[in-house]
């Protein structure tokens, strides 16, 4: 998309109030909606936390208290420590703070890729359609878990968990890009699709300037659940040390080690759990939020 | 038969006492409170109306002007946050208030109704069959099942369902879309009613259709004896069908009367004006169109005095104190008195309220007593624009060069079914070889009712590649032999515009960009574009602070001037035109057919016109081609066609169309067509129309078998310009 | 028809041969069974360690074309290989098959018909007090991931017997080891043991549930159609029920039947934390113990679940939607 693309603003254009645009016309319907405010009151309270916390807490990252196994929270311990004398405080914030970037980057790239898939599928339709789909079938066919389990020993090291990030979003863009296609192929049919493509704008333009856009509502709300997805997947596969490995910590790992101190040492499952739920809780309130605020085809909308 | 109630009217009014109205609405007001802050919605307000049995009153209004809102309201059908008030009557038991299980006792027995979308008013996981059981057993428990059943198929053949047996057990989605309406007319005649309402009956139903149903509801109506309430838009389907009309505006009856009093003697300028925007196919002066200018007020936030006095012409500054009432013409008060204050029983929510025989015309307009003195006409107080003629009129057609010319044209296309296992089971042959061709500064209209293929060829000519069979060359070119680059220098010569104002902008994109993409992507330089686009927004007729706005906050006529504008971006010599008017109020579209016409003449531009409405075809075309499944039947110059047409199927569809004239329309006699439209996968042999003509009876056996095995060619009839593909193609005078 | 559906189930047999072979191929360039061998006591020399793993055909020096072609020749013929231990595959699979079937019939058919009442009656009182409670409840279990409810409420178990003083939830096996009975005790045993899991899965179906059922009420609850039947003389309630629910129910069954299929692979983590020997537990035990023909058997009927699932929704839809139906 070259520069011409950019809406010059007009030379001779006569000064009139600026004209309410969509964008804040959403963000004001957004922000009426209480579900979002809350959630994302939370969600930047969470950040601050697991920004700030492994900071301020006084240990680092994996560090031992020799002095401190298993103990209850105190003062110099606000959440406890497990076995071996880490505090819980400290793993989990700097838990969360993984288990959010690996959340966000799924998200990221499975949407993208599921709406650059869905989206040519369905407006070509015919081969390409035919094959991409194909593929979106295998790629659900496909056991996930089984191989995310098996390549889990490529997780360990530096940036291992990031090869984490690339296969949960290799196996999440499928039903959305199904979704997206399915989208495409009535936007396919609106009158102002059919006037780009008669006045000469060519297919991929057509995709990029006029159906992404008139879909990214969805989108941005189908993201805010794959965040939620991908987490939620992550702390799975890390309950049974499947996830991510030492030395990086995500929000599952804490809770797995804790998970068999459950009835014994209740600080040490208690806190990351509560995290993670917090967590979840306030992406899917946003994304609820934000779908019922945006999908005109939602009639779950006027709350 | 219209004579005849018309009668019973008369005496019923010189007796009131004789017959109570079976439906009383007194004061009726609907309001939706508003969510999330939003100020409440006043849908309905204070409208007031009596039918008494085998009555028919006729409320018409635009969209927006709370005619169905009141309607769903008196048969308890609105949901439960809307706040009613006023008295809403049956056989003189107040129904307002109560209680659900008590008035679905009436419903369906003594009220009911028939909506307007067929198609999604059928529950669609149920056979029509039982569903119309239902409608009886509901309110006959003690009835069995069999029973049921049997009375359902009886009233299947009663408003002519062909195989009613067999059809019992299809499925709604199996039924076309005149099929489901003749269903909900069944249901709604089942269990003999004494008040019928009807919402829009026939406005998603093409024009043949349109007079099968209003004859069935006639017949309804005779069958039954109710009093029918008929909703609508439409100005000529209530003509010939009511005895009384009630014209609504913004929540509020304006203007009521006999049907005569309302159509020949209008007294409100809103009804004056909407009876002179509705293009009318009956007369031969074809001069301007009135248009209204502006929009209806939005119903939750009026302005304090007359609705409609932003609009009217004649509007006086005491126009916006206070809401006139609904008031016998002279008896509203004077300025002076509005001006003083004076104007208790004026005030707004206290419509008249009209006694159950009460015929008398009553119009809400200070002005109606000066309308009737000066007598007024629609004419004398719109200001009518002044369409210049265009040069290229002085030129023979035959001198003038060919923007565009389609021969043999073929496109088919699979015919689908299931949507699960998705798998081809035949052809559709939407079009099947069809010739005409287009000169500059022409206008050539092509129509048909749905399915006829009129919009698979404007979607083949505008494809710009090479068809399936046959050719189109557009300026001169053949499709066929366009190269990439040459296709798309050549739509800068052919742009088009769309039916539905919402979907042919895109909503995320503002006025600006959207009359700079085809600019843009024609290469044009920045400063270029900027200036274009303002020069657009001035040719039709948007002012310049319209540029930053995005569509949704434009209504349905200027977001089509804006799809115009867009369309004319490029300077092209043929615009394509799908049914430009067709989703618009008819207010709204008198302004945008001016528009069209005075760009054609302005710009030189050829239209190919596609549309149903032949009323706007003949206001607007030089020359029509009448399609039918794939094929065109009869072309010829707008005149001689609508004066003589020669092909039976033109005859039906111009015989079928209502004219806003209630005398005229009593008087005519119409053409109905037998059955639907035949499936374009499997057209009939021989002659396509063959199936539903009403000459083919009539014919001799070895005329039939040429019609059954000979498919006509389209030859030339009544001498000129005119042709049809008839075999007894025949002389006749047309509306 | 035929020939469609032919053709359809030919596509899906292509994909579940590609998606085993794959999973298969995946695990047998990843896995490494020589250690599972190597790490025994005493440690067997290398040459048993190689005889061992030629019987298996797991022998990491034949080559890897040669390997997938035995195993391919053998599930042609219906057999998986043998577990890593010697065990037949084929055999234990059908045995963990039954296990995880079990649980999840129950769970879904449980889960699946509370869901889908409470989510009608939501939609029907939308905005009203219950609606606003279901939606919480419901949105509150959907962002509690299955591991954490199921740890949760084993967590509650335990404080329960304990409180109680006696075993009044079982939360470990399928049944007490040793257990011995009349066919009816063993049985109520193995309910007994069946009851927490069966809880868990359903809790969380529940919510999904809910959620979908409410959506798709919304969707047909002012429809056109549902005032065509009050305008015939139904009650609301009655048209709502008869027309409304009928009709949002197809959508949801479709659902159903493609979660039961997504399910085999979804309860894995019921069936770990409560001590279930089912095809869920048996992948992750098998990945531990580097059991390539494991790996690659649950891989095979996982995508055969998911493909029967889906084709089966499809039939359904079909079925009891008449506007799809051919």
């Amino acid at each position: 998309m070259s520069t011409i693309e950019k809406s010059t603003e007009p030379a001779e254009a006569p000064t009139v109030p600026p004209a309410p645009n969509r964008l804040r016309d959403v963000t004001r319907q957004l922000l009426a909606t209480r579900r979002v405010l809350v959630g994302i009151g939370i969600l930047a309270l969470l950040a601050v936390l697991a920004f700030v916390g492994p900071l301020v807490s006084g240990w680092e990252v994996g560090q031992r208290d020799f002095g401190a196994l298993l103990e209850e929270p105190s003062a110099d311990h606000w959440m406890g420590t497990n076995r071996t004398g880490q505090d819980i405080f400290t793993q989990s914030t700097a838990g969360l703070q993984k288990s959010l970037l690996i959340g966000l980057l799924v998200a990221l790239l499975s949407t993208g890729v599921a709406a650059l898939v869905g989206a040519f599928a369905g407006y070509f339709g015919g081969v390409t359609d035919k094959a991409l789909m194909w593929v979106a079938d295998l790629a659900l066919v496909l056991p996930s878990f089984v191989i995310l389990a098996i390549l889990s020993k490529h997780f360990v090291g530096q940036g291992g968990w990031l090869v984490l990030v690339i296969l949960l979003a290799a196996f999440s863009w499928m039903v959305t890009s199904k979704m997206v296609r399915g989208l495409t192929i009535s936007l396919r049919e609106r009158e102002y699709i059919h006037a780009a493509r008669f006045m000469g704008v060519p297919p991929h333009r057509i995709i990029l300037r006029h159906i992404l856009p008139n879909m990214s509502s969805l989108l941005i709300a189908d993201a805010t659940i794959m965040v939620s997805a991908a987490v939620i997947g992550e702390t799975a596969l890390s309950y049974f040390g499947l996830g991510v490995q030492s030395p990086d910590i995500s929000l599952g790992v804490v809770i797995a080690a804790g998970s068999s101190f459950a009835t014994t040492a209740p600080w040490m499952f208690a806190f990351p759990t509560v995290l993670l739920v917090l967590m979840v809780l306030a992406v899917n309130m946003i994304g609820d939020g934000l779908r019922d605020a945006l999908d005109p085809m939602s009639t779950s909308r006027r709350s | 038969m219209s004579t005849n109630t018309v009668a019973t009217a008369e005496a019923a009014s010189a007796e009131p006492a004789e017959e109570a109205p079976v439906l009383e609405v007194t004061d009726l007001a609907v309001t939706f409170p508003g969510l999330n802050g939003n100020p409440d919605v006043h849908a309905v307000r204070g409208v007031s109306y009596a039918v008494r049995r085998g009555e028919v009153l006729g409320i018409v209004g635009e969209s927006g002007s709370g005619k169905s809102v009141s309607s769903m309201a008196a048969m308890g059908l609105l949901p439960d946050h809307a706040r009613i008030t006023g008295s809403v009557r049956l056989h003189g038991e107040e129904i307002l208030g109560l209680d659900d299980r008590a008035m679905a006792r009436r419903r369906g027995r003594v009220i009911s109704m028939v909506f307007q979308d067929p198609l999604s008013g059928l529950t669609p996981v149920y056979t029509v069959g039982d569903q119309l059981a239902e409608a009886v057993l509901i309110h006959a428990p003690r009835m069995s099942g069999a029973a049921a059943r049997a009375r359902a198929v009886e009233l299947l053949d009663l408003v002519g369902i062909p195989n009613a047996e067999q059809r019992y057990r299809s499925f709604p989605h199996e039924f076309s879309g005149g099929m489901r309406q003749r269903v909900m007319i069944a249901m709604a005649m089942a269990n003999n009613p004494d008040v019928i309402i009807c919402d829009e009956p026939t406005t998603a139903l093409d024009v043949t259709i349109q007079a099968q149903i209003l004859d069935l509801l006639r017949t309804a109506r005779r069958e039954t004896g109710a009093a029918i309430v008929m909703i609508t838009h439409d100005l000529g389907v209530v003509a010939g069908f009511v005895d009384r009309v009630l014209v609504m505006y913004a929540g509020r009856p304006v203007e009521t009367g006999t049907v005569d009093d309302v159509y020949y003697r209008s007294r409100m300028p809103y009804t004056m004006g909407l009876l002179g925007a509705v293009p009318r196919m009956d007369l031969a002066d074809q001069s301007a169109l009135v248009p209204i200018q502006g929009t209806p007020p939005s119903l939750s936030d009026l302005p304090p005095g007359c609705p409609f006095a932003p609009r009217c012409p004649i509007a006086q500054p005491e126009c916006e104190l206070t809401e006139p009432a609904l008031l016998a013409i002279g008896d509203q008060p004077s300025g002076a008195e509005i001006r003083a204050g004076d104007a208790e029983g004026a005030g707004a929510g206290t419509a008249g309220t009209p006694g159950a025989a009460d015929t008398t015309q009553r119009v809400a307009c200070v002005r109606s007593g000066e309308i009737t003195d000066q007598g007024w006409t629609a004419q004398d107080i719109y200001p009518v624009p002044d369409i210049p003629a265009s040069p290229l009129a002085e030129v023979p057609r035959e001198e003038r060069p060919e923007v565009l010319r389609v021969s043999d044209l073929v496109k088919h296309h699979p015919l689908t079914r299931g949507a699960v296992f998705k798998r081809r089971v035949g052809t559709v042959y939407a079009v099947d070889g069809i010739d005409f061709d287009i000169r500059e500064g022409e206008t050539l209209a092509l129509v048909g009712e749905s399915g006829c293929g009129k919009s698979s060829t404007l979607m083949e000519i505008m494809g710009l590649e090479a068809p399936q069979r046959g050719s189109v060359s557009v300026m001169g070119r053949d499709t066929a032999t366009l190269g990439r680059s040459d296709r798309f220098a050549l739509r800068r010569d052919m742009q088009v515009v769309f039916q539905d104002p919402m979907s042919s902008l895109d909503p995320r994109m503002t006025v600006f960009d959207i009359l700079a993409e085809p600019l843009r992507t024609h290469g044009r330089p920045a400063a270029e574009v900027t200036r274009r686009v303002y020069e657009l927004i001035d040719l039709v007729g948007l002012n310049t602070e319209h540029a930053t706005r995005f569509p949704a906050q434009f209504s349905g006529g200027q977001r089509q001037r804006v799809g115009i504008a867009r369309a004319l971006a490029l300077e092209p010599r043929l615009l394509v035109l799908d049914e430009p008017v067709s989703a618009l109020d008819v207010s709204i579209q008198a302004g945008v057919v001016n528009l069209l016409q005075e760009l054609q003449a302005r710009l030189g531009l050829a239209y190919l016109f596609v549309a149903h409405d032949l009323s706007v075809v003949r206001h607007i075309a030089d020359r029509v081609a009448v399609m039918y499944l794939g094929r065109i039947v009869e072309i010829g110059d707008t005149a001689s066609l609508y004066a003589r047409p020669a092909h039976p199927y033109t005859q039906a569809l111009l015989s079928a169309i209502p004219l806003p004239d209630p005398e005229k329309e009593r008087a005519r006699t119409h053409i109905v067509l037998r059955g639907d439209l035949p499936s374009p996968a499997d057209p009939p042999s021989g002659c396509r129309f063959r199936t539903r003509c009403h000459k083919f009876p009539t014919l001799s056996a070895p005329d039939q078998e040429r019609c059954t095995t000979v498919e006509p060619r389209v030859a030339a009839t009544n001498g000129g310009d005119q042709a049809a593909a008839c075999h007894f193609a025949e002389r006749r005078t047309g509306v | 028809m035929g020939k469609f559906l032919a053709r359809r189930l030919l596509n899906y047999v292509v994909l579940v041969f590609l998606a085993t072979s794959f999973a298969y191929l995946l695990a047998a360039t990843n896995l490494y069974p020589r250690g599972y061998f190597e790490q025994m006591q005493p440690p067997p020399t290398p040459e048993a360690v190689n005889a061992q793993l030629d019987a298996l055909n797991l022998n990491d020096q034949t080559p890897l074309a040669q390997r997938y072609t035995t195993w391919l020749g053998g599930v042609l013929q219906g057999d998986f290989g043998r577990t890593i231990q010697g065990g037949d595959v084929t055999d234990q699979m059908w045995m963990k098959a039954g296990v995880t079937l079990r649980l999840i019939t129950v769970a879904t058919l449980l889960g699946s018909a509370i869901g889908i009442a409470v989510g009608a009656y939501a939609a029907v009182r939308q905005y009203r007090r219950f609606d606003k409670a279901a939606t919480g409840v419901s949105f509150f279990v959907l962002s509690v991931p299955t591991v954490v409810i199921a740890l949760v409420v084993q967590v509650l178990a335990v404080a329960i017997n304990d409180g109680l003083g006696f075993q009044l939830l079982r939360y470990s096996g399928e049944y007490s080891a040793g257990f011995d009975g009349a066919w009816w005790e063993l049985l109520g045993n193995r309910i007994h043991h069946a009851i927490l899991p069966t809880f868990v899965l359903a809790v969380a179906l529940f919510a999904a549930f809910a959620r979908y059922q409410r959506n798709m009420m919304l969707d047909v609850l002012n429809a056109d159609f549902v005032r065509t039947a009050m305008a015939k003389g139904l009650t609301r309630r009655r048209a709502l029920l008869r027309h409304a629910l009928r009709t949002a129910l197809i959508p949801t069954i479709t659902y159903f039947t493609f979660t039961f299929g997504a399910l085999v692979s979804g309860a894995t983590f019921t069936e770990k934390i409560y001590g279930w020997h089912g095809m869920g537990a048996w992948l992750i035990d098998s990945i531990f113990r580097q059991d390539v023909h494991v790996v690659a058997a649950v891989s095979w009927f996982m995508a055969v679940t998911i493909m029967a699932a889906s084709f089966l929704s499809d039939i359904l839809y079909a079925w009891l939607d008449p506007r799809v139906r051919v």
